[in-house]
């Protein structure tokens, strides 16, 4: 799973689209309620299935997409109605067009009748930023995003609700974490929350800073995770949650990953205070007693990497 | 194919496995040498006779106890291979089909916290590895003769000793569990790339009692100190002041508190006594 990980959080590094995905299989795992789990290449992908049709969180990579309405179908043959977005990275974002191209919006009354394309393709949400930043003209020789991927609807605010499948959905948006534009999906009656690249259980914190993330903000998210979720018994089950990468966890997972977070940025936060440089930083390794659990040394998000993002994250901004 | 070869074969198919040693019943632990580490719980900064490397050591070194009062770790329930080392008043009963009277798996229930598990004893794969890890992991078992040897995965991040030893969720946990009459012995074996540079063994024996009865064991977390949210109660690098205290109380070389695998074996006594000369 770490290699996947690292794969699809490189392809998250360089590019916006055109990753070369391998291992071209979709596992769905059923959590409960009405709520499975697909994994696959790129980040996780949370489906929710019921009477009215599906509601995916996340389209994995661009890649992927076939074997992604493969593995829906053999769940089932409902419409694909929603596609919810966590944040912009490609590794999230990428099957959008493949899937929303397959899915359709429910539409009625004057709309229905007067324009004719209304209901053609799912409805892609997400937070604003994320279509500010998919529809921002590339850079470099990045080409641009295809406006059959872009969300089709956002909000703005703290929070956007729906009921869908028979329960409350709340998309949370959670500031400055993973990124800018973040949001866990809290499905209230299957209680199974969807995270999105806050929480990574088999990495350190992924901060994306060039795009708005940070340290305190993806340890805020984890304390926000941990109110919504509740044990079922002895710390155990309950609300489940689905991490954009790795296992399906619950809040005794969460609560180790936050822990580690919150000591690390103590430790980095102190290193500041006392003046010391992000060399002097590196070479105390603040991270050393955790490396064996979250640490890389190749890839894409290298323990290196992560300690100069919460250095940079945790330093007084000039 | 004649009748007989036919009922034959009916037999042989669904002819139960055989538990050679039925290990079922209710058990008192026998703690010996290990109680005040098991029931007291150990010192803070006591690591020896545990093969750990620096990264485990500096986790010691770094906890806080106060870490368990916050309301999210009140109920963690020991994982499998803590379970048996607690105050562990244990029941074992066995799961069989109706029909063919095969055993489909041992379960077991411990008194602490009241942690139940499930030993799969029906040949089933283990889950892959996005399924959810838990607290007494995913456990398949076999017989070796008169041993009952059981495979664990899906750990959730545990312990190796109550002071901040961490035990990580790529561990595995062999077990064999031995029955001599009405004793039972565990042989406990855990394996972790991340935090043990040799296998952990530790042994634990109970004792048979038909009389046992384990009480429930509710838990419900409070707020047992009011701090501001986000607080994790943590050492920062090289503050903890109670390291000294276990090898200062004991007299036992500051070195081999420290832990490691060389503090296991019997010749590193005769290490320390040499170098003391």
């Amino acid at each position: 799973m770490h290699a996947v990980l690292m794969l699809a959080l490189a392809a998250v590094a360089f590019a916006q689209t055109g990753q070369k995905a391998a291992a071209p299989e979709i596992h769905a795992l059923p959590v409960q309620g009405n709520i499975y789990m697909l994994v696959g290449d790129g980040g996780n992908i949370t489906m929710q299935v019921g009477k009215e049709g599906v509601l995916l969180v996340d389209t994995g990579v661009a890649e992927m997409g076939d074997q992604l309405l493969e593995a829906i179908r053999k769940i089932t043959d409902k419409p694909i109605r929603y596609v919810i977005n966590t944040h912009v990275h490609a590794d999230h974002t990428g099957g959008n067009e493949k899937i929303a191209k397959a899915g359709i919006t429910i539409t009625g009354g004057n709309v229905a009748g007067n324009i004719s394309d209304a209901s053609v393709g799912s409805a892609v949400l997400a937070y604003q930023t994320v279509l500010d930043r998919m529809s921002a003209k590339p850079t470099g020789n990045q080409p641009a995003i295809p406006f059959g991927a872009l969300p089709t609807d956002t909000y703005i605010t703290m929070e956007k609700s729906m009921f869908f499948n028979g329960e409350g959905i709340q998309i949370l948006h959670q500031p400055a974490a993973h990124t800018d534009g973040d949001s866990f999906v809290f499905f209230r009656r299957s209680d199974v929350v969807a995270t999105g690249d806050i929480f990574v259980p088999s990495s350190y914190p992924i901060i994306d800073l060039e795009r708005g993330g940070s340290l305190q903000g993806i340890i805020n998210g984890l304390n926000r995770l941990i109110e919504l979720t509740i044990p079922a018994e002895k710390q155990e089950g309950g609300t489940y949650v689905i991490p954009g990468h790795g296992r399906l966890c619950d809040q005794a997972d969460v609560v180790e990953y936050r822990d580690m977070a919150t000591i690390i940025r103590d430790r980095v936060q102190d290193m500041i205070k006392k003046g010391m440089t992000l060399e002097q930083v590196k070479a105390a390794k603040p991270t050393r007693d955790f490396d064996p659990e979250y640490g890389a040394t190749t890839g894409f998000w290298t323990t290196d990497k992560f300690v100069e993002a919460a250095y940079r994250s945790l330093s007084p901004k000039k | 194919m004649s009748f007989s070869k036919i009922m034959l074969l009916v037999l042989l198919v669904s002819a139960p496995a055989f538990a050679q040693l039925d290990p079922s019943g209710e058990w008192a632990p026998r703690f010996h040498e290990d109680q005040p580490e098991r029931i007291p719980g150990p010192d803070i900064g006591d690591y020896l006779g545990l093969p750990i490397n620096d990264a485990a050591r500096m986790r010691g070194d770094i906890w806080d106890a106060s870490l368990l009062t916050l309301p999210e770790h009140q109920c963690k329930p020991h994982p499998a291979d803590y379970g048996p080392r607690g105050p562990a008043n244990l029941r074992i009963w066995k799961e069989v089909d109706r029909e063919s009277q095969r055993l489909i798996a041992y379960h077991t229930h411990i008194s602490w916290q009241a942690p139940e598990r499930t030993i799969w004893m029906d040949g089933r794969p283990h889950p892959p590895e996005y399924a959810a890890h838990t607290w007494q992991g995913f456990s398949t078992g076999k017989w070796e003769g008169d041993v009952l040897t059981v495979y664990t995965t899906h750990l959730k991040i545990g312990w190796i000793r109550r002071n901040g030893i961490p035990r990580s969720d790529k561990a595995t946990l062999t077990e064999h569990w031995v029955r001599h009459d009405d004793y039972l012995t565990l042989v406990s074996i855990v394996t972790d790339p991340a935090y043990l540079t040799e296998p952990f063994i530790r042994t634990t024996d109970w004792v048979l009692d038909p009389r046992q009865e384990i009480a429930p064991y509710p838990c419900e977390p409070v707020t047992e100190v009011v701090r501001p949210a986000g607080v994790v109660p943590h050492h920062l690098p090289g503050t903890n002041t109670f390291l000294g205290e276990f090898p200062a109380k004991y007299h036992v070389p500051a070195q081999a508190a420290r832990g490691g695998a060389e503090t296991m074996y019997p010749e590193y006594q005769q290490k320390l006594a040499k170098a003391a000369q």
